[in-house]
């Protein structure tokens, strides 16, 4: 007879008990390395939605996420031209906070060239921006819906398309209109003084500017290489793919990501003291039946077998509560939870290890416990 | 041949001591006590409290190390001058002893059934003739009516019999029982140790109880009285004789 699983029927409203508050503690936890996850995940989105190999953005920036770049946009025709590039597109990137259903929204604004690099990655419901103006692909965390009519500047755009998961480092869901659109978006929400500039063509400044140009390179050219020939104009700067992905995540988002990744490691470290309090506390109510198991003749690995067994039957179904608790909610965050499988195996090997080394404890306490203390009164 | 093993005490203490503790604080427990039980003998361990009742119960059960002396089990010597000679103790428990606590100590997540299918399984018999034996032992207690019970739904004498069935499932030669009819009322104090005599009988056992119950003195076949750790007197009131 097992007496690990008669022990815990016996008690089993108190042990679903333990275990449920076992697992909401592991959710918590999966929750957070989700939220870690999604952040990380979420700064990496835009800049890999374009599915580029390099930016080309203003000189001495590391731009265009994070550090302000504006480049001219005829710089488009001539990185097109270099050896090794197969296509290359104008971007720009603008926070616009406007007015929705009576409600404040704030979006982040790609505009971007329909016929090149640098458009939405996957359109979900809808369809891709088929007119030059005042169309939209919007995503859908950004609550609008196909069809939804909402105004940016001094124009109104229509939703055509969805997107699933398109937000900025900070949050806010992306939108995606045509590039002349967002240039004029631009103007329209610059102070007066230099939308004046701008329109007399003085101040250096001209309309046609944008924040990066993509590229996107032919199979067998070297990213490293191409960039050599864009630094060699002066007001130019370019950051391949991989380089651009690490300013990501080392720099824009840096502190939110220590920041919870240091909150995890507590919480990991809090679930571990608790779960070892649970088994061990476990085992010392049980100190007694154990010296009456040992008096009449019960061998160590009845009784070790029986606390390890307790303690992963615990770890397990508060882990398997926690995880599918995540696995529930986890689309109700406002911001993304990324759940790799990884993760929760990784987790599960923690939990696992912690029930092992606590029930560990438990058997040491259990083997020491003398067999005449189940004689006494 | 007969006679020469029944003359061979089952349970044989040499000149056993214990002492706990050290200088100011040393208490001697047991010095120099001496006991044979045979096999068939129902014999009690009587004496004022703090005596070593408890002591000597706990040295032959093996779950307590004597200071020095020896004793022989069985015919097994386990120990020689205050050493075990052997090293697996639970075993030599699980085959040759049963305990009755004064407080039954039944494992109160097992039904009265498992309890004593429990002590049969360890020393290796299958789950279902395990669970028959034991349904056969609580009948025989007079408790087969109440197998399916936990212990915490058990009376006081319901339970102690279920403890009982325990200790006697492997069909130990030694039972040792501390106060086994202390918390019983007199007429199943008097049917406990009507059955702990039938067990001597017909296993052939040696039934070592601690008691201070005077209604149930006559029902031994010897008495052994302790007095300061101590043999004080041995009195032997054997009905064959
Ligand atoms: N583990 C121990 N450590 C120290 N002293 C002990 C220990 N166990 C027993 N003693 C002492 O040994 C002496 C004998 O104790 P024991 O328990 O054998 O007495 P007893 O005859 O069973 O008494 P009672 O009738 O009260 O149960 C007592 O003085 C007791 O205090
Ligand atoms: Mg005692």
């Amino acid at each position: 007879m097992n007496l690990a699983y008669r022990d815990i029927r016996h008690n089993l409203f108190r042990f679903l008990l333990t275990c449920i508050g076992l697992g909401l503690l592991l959710g918590v936890v999966l929750a957070m390395i989700g939220i870690y996850r999604g952040l990380v995940v979420d700064a990496l989105t835009i800049a890999r939605a374009p599915a580029v190999d390099l930016w080309v953005v203003e000189a001495n920036t590391r731009g265009p996420f994070a550090e302000a770049s504006r480049i001219p946009g005829d710089i488009r025709e001539a990185i097109a031209r270099i050896a090794g590039v197969a296509s290359a597109g104008s971007i720009t990137y603008q926070t616009v906070e406007t007015e929705h259903r009576g409600g404040k929204l704030r979006l982040y604004v790609i505009g971007y060239e329909p016929t090149r690099p640098g458009g939405p990655p996957e359109i979900s419901e809808g369809r891709a921006i088929a007119r030059s103006h005042y169309e939209m692909v919007a995503d859908r965390s950004s609550g609008l819906v196909l069809g939804d009519r909402i105004g940016l500047g001094r124009n109104v755009f229509s939703v055509v398309g969805l997107t699933r998961h398109q937000v900025n480092s900070g949050g806010d869901p992306a939108v995606y209109i045509t590039l002349r659109d967002a240039q004029k978006l631009q103007f329209d929400l610059a102070p007066p003084a230099a939308r004046v500039q701008l329109a007399r063509g003085t101040g250096g400044a001209s309309r046609d500017t944008v924040n990066a140009v993509v590229a996107r390179l032919q199979p067998n050219s070297s990213p490293d290489a191409v960039a050599e020939t864009v630094r060699q104009w002066k007001h130019l700067a370019a950051i391949t793919q991989e380089a651009q992905e690490l300013i990501l995540t080392r720099s824009l988002v840096d502190r939110a990501r220590r920041q919870i990744g240091l909150f995890t490691s507590l919480l990991l470290v809090v679930s571990a003291v608790i779960i070892a309090l649970i088994i061990y506390t476990m085992t010392m109510e049980k100190l007694r039946q154990i010296a009456t198991l040992k008096l009449i003749g019960a061998p160590d690995r009845t009784i070790i077998g029986m606390i390890v067994q307790q303690a992963m039957a615990l770890g397990l179904i508060g882990f398997a509560i926690g995880a599918t608790l995540i696995v529930v909610i986890k689309d109700y965050f406002p911001r993304r939870v990324v759940l790799e499988p990884d993760n929760v195996i990784v987790l599960g090997l923690i939990v696992f290890t912690v029930c092992l080394v606590s029930s560990g404890l438990g058997v040491r306490a259990a083997l020491r416990v003398d067999p005449a203390t189940a004689l006494g009164g | 041949m007969a006679t020469a093993v029944s003359s061979t005490p089952l349970v044989r203490v040499d000149r056993i001591s214990k002492h706990f503790g050290e200088g100011e604080t040393r208490v001697d427990a047991l010095r120099e006590v001496s006991i044979d039980v045979y096999p068939g003998q129902v014999v009690a361990l009587l004496g004022p409290s703090g005596s070593g009742k408890t002591t000597l119960l706990n040295v032959i059960g093996c779950i307590l190390d004597p200071s020095s002396g020896s004793m022989e089990l069985d015919g097994e010597v386990v120990i020689e001058n205050g050493r075990w000679l052997r090293s697996n103790l639970r075993q030599l428990r699980l085959d040759k002893i049963g305990f009755i606590f004064q407080f039954h100590n039944l494992i109160p997540f097992l039904d009265a059934t498992d309890n004593v299918a429990l002590v049969l399984q360890l020393a290796g018999a299958d789950a279902a003739p395990a669970r028959r034996r034991a349904v056969e032992l609580l009948d025989y207690l007079e408790v087969g009516h109440r197998k399916s019970a936990m212990p915490a739904k058990l009376s006081g004498g319901e339970a102690q019999r279920v403890a009982i069935a325990r200790a006697l499932a492997n069909r130990p030669r030694i039972i040792l029982a501390d106060e086994p009819t202390a918390a019983l009322d007199s007429k199943r104090a008097g049917i406990v140790m009507d059955l702990l005599r039938k067990v001597a009988v017909e296993q052939e056992a040696a039934i070592i109880a601690v008691t201070h119950d005077e209604k149930i003195f006559d029902r031994f076949d010897h008495i052994f009285s302790l007095r300061d750790g101590r043999l004080d007197s041995e009195h032997d009131t054997s009905r064959a004789a």
